[in-house]
């Protein structure tokens, strides 16, 4: 085996999460460090105040919103679906000779169950949060309340379902010419139309659930 | 690192931003721009609003070459996914690759040997001389100047042959993948490597004589579509846009990866972050880039570029003929591929348009269980609709070149 390419610092409290429970102390749900990176799992109802602590605390300055994407765990998790990860960098960045940012990034995450698939937006917070959070719209159906334009962003406005989903098929939809033999699963997937009402099969993870 | 200094004059033939619009009057008129636009580099749609000739508001609207790159990523085992990435950003694949196998490396806990890193670096340097070398040209193509682009292609073409030579392939080489490389340079690469970086600043010097002093074109890229360091930050743009607002910052120098800390280079930074400001600060981008690659050269490291781990990386040719052990890793890599272990990575990398990195989450089957990529033209496309508010249509034009769209990285 290789060297390992980022030694696994010793769990601590890192001091992100220590100003977070300090001013918010149910947020935290829970906390994972993978090779360096710290993952902090956030009550839904407390991000946008969470975000906007991280953005305007004086020592953390996370002052560079770089993106958030979905994540559906159909498989894994037993008590939600869907995670929103928010991914914020506190950008060193030098400018007229002050630096500004300390260079550490943090992952946020946000628990979504399926049935009330809501999340507050933080696009109040950065404002860069709005084609991502229409994405994860379009591909999850997860929805942001306060969004000022809660769209689809990549799909066409009447695609019924969304694609990202773990049991939306792949290679199932409709094609402009279905008479043909040829073609990857058209044939073989029984779907009148892509939508969230398929049942068939969605690769071999399914009926095994772990927890990752 | 600052570009030159100059004065800041506000085009008189649009409107400032201070630009004041009645909002009792509805006599707005709506119009259509793309998806088949010529300067819409790809298929952008752009719906602008405008009150006579001063747009008062636009609208992108993507998706039109949506592919599904991130679905089909989870049905593909890691190695092949490398290929997919490929066709994300087509004009600088390399780089894509790269950011896809740093993230997979890191979820592995593996780090490529040194001549491995330095090939990389060579080659992801190389990729962005070729990245902005097609944004340069169609740039100003959109302007109205054909010479440039013709000058721009033909020395992005030599890049492109320098890795048909090493890969056999122009474009969607995939060349960089988890663990190191596909191959080694072929002999003669390095020397004509070095040709072309020597060759190269006098090309760049003619096309910047083309357009530093040219008065049509400075008068319609400064002042022209100016955003703020703050902005930038808000919306999530990064790269030459950012960095033309005056802001020093690269993600090769603030969390280097692939060994970018043993090279010496320069931040290059604008003043006032408009059109122009991006368009200095690219240039000046490509001559760093020169400088990186001639590091390469003079220090590159003899060795494996592979790591030695056969669980994750093929073994060589030659070692199938006599070991049995052999084919069987190359059997079961090609078909099963590897399990890294259950965690999520996300390592970013400075690609030519911005930050772009892949978040990875393995649930330590062969095949990633959600793979995302931050795709940096999609976060900069934000900044259109604030870039464009009380400019007019010619300055759209300029303003999407600016900042460096790949469709096929913002529909993915």
């Amino acid at each position: 085996m290789a060297d390992i390419a980022t030694p696994v610092p010793e769990l601590k409290e890192i001091i992100e999460v220590e100003k977070i429970r300090t001013a918010f102390p149910d947020a935290i749900l829970s906390i994972n460090e993978f090779r360096g990176d710290t993952r902090v799992m956030i009550r839904r109802d407390h991000i946008v105040e969470v975000c906007q602590l991280l953005r305007d605390d004086p020592e953390l300055q996370y002052n560079f919103f770089s993106e958030c994407l979905g994540a559906d765990y159909l498989d894994y998790r037993e008590d939600y679906r869907f995670e929103v990860v928010y991914n914020l960098y506190s950008m060193p960045y030098k400018k007229n000779g002050t630096v500004h940012g300390t260079g550490r990034r943090i992952f946020l995450k946000v628990p979504v169950p399926e049935e009330d698939a809501v999340v507050p937006s933080i696009t109040g917070v950065y404002t860069g949060a709005n084609f991502p959070e229409r994405e994860i719209f379009d591909m999850f159906g997860v929805r942001f309340s306060g969004h000022p334009d809660m769209r689809r962003i990549l799909m066409s406005e009447d695609w019924v379902g969304h694609p990202q989903r773990k049991d939306f098929p792949l290679g199932g939809e409709r094609v402009q010419f279905p008479g043909g033999k040829v073609g990857p699963a058209v044939s073989e997937v029984p779907v009148q139309h892509p939508g969230e009402s398929f049942t068939g099969p969605t690769g071999d993870r399914q009926g095994e659930k772990r927890r990752i | 690192m600052a570009t030159e200094t100059r004065e800041l004059n506000i085009p008189t033939g649009s409107l400032a931003p201070g630009v004041q619009i009645d909002p009792l009057d509805d006599s707005t008129m709506v119009v259509n721009m793309g998806p088949q636009h010529p300067s819409t580099h790809g298929v952008l749609r752009v719906v602008l609003e405008l009150d006579g000739e001063v747009i008062v508001r636009a609208t992108p609207h993507i998706g039109y070459v949506h592919t599904g790159i991130e679905k089909e990523l989870e049905y593909q085992t890691y190695m092949k996914g490398v290929t997919l990435t490929d066709r994300i950003d087509y004009v600088a694949s390399l780089l894509e690759n790269a950011a896809f196998s740093l993230s997979v490396e890191k979820l592995l806990g593996v780090v490529p040997p040194p001549r491995g890193q330095y090939l990389r670096v060579l080659l992801m340097e190389l990729e962005r001389l070729a990245s902005h070398l097609v944004w340069l040209g169609t740039h100003v193509l959109d302007l109205g100047g054909m010479t440039v682009y013709f000058y721009a292609f033909s020395q992005r073409e030599k890049i492109l042959e320098l890795k048909e030579m090493m890969s056999g392939v122009r474009m969607m080489t995939s060349w960089i993948v988890p663990g190191g490389l596909r191959g080694d340079a072929p002999d003669g690469w390095f020397e004509r490597v070095k040709t072309f970086v020597d060759e190269f600043p006098r090309a760049l010097q003619e096309l910047e004589n083309l357009l530093n002093a040219n008065p049509i074109f400075r008068e319609r890229t400064q002042g022209v579509g100016i955003l703020s360091t703050e902005d930038c930050l808000q919306l999530g743009v990064s790269g030459a846009c950012l960095r033309a607002t005056g802001a020093e910052i690269d993600i090769r120098k603030s969390a280097p990866y692939s060994g970018y800390e043993n090279f010496d280079f320069a931040i290059p930074v604008g003043q006032y972050g408009d059109v122009y400001d991006r368009y200095r600060v690219r240039v000046a981008e490509m001559y760093q880039s020169r400088e990186i690659i001639k590091q390469c050269l003079e220090h590159m490291p003899d060795g494996p570029i592979n790591i030695s781990d056969r669980k994750i990386v093929p073994p060589p040719r030659a070692e199938l003929d006599n070991s049995m052990e052999a084919v069987i890793h190359h059997f079961k890599l090609w078909t099963e591929g590897f399990h890294p272990p259950v965690g999520e990575a996300y390592v970013p990398i400075e690609s030519g348009k911005g930050e772009m990195g892949f978040y990875i989450v393995s649930d330590g089957t062969n095949r990633p269980y959600r793979a995302h990529q931050r795709p940096a033209c999609f976060m900069n496309l934000q900044a259109l609709s604030k870039l464009c508010e009380g400019r007019i249509i010619a300055d759209v034009v300029a303003i999407i070149g600016s900042i460096d769209i790949i469709l096929g990285e913002i529909d993915r």
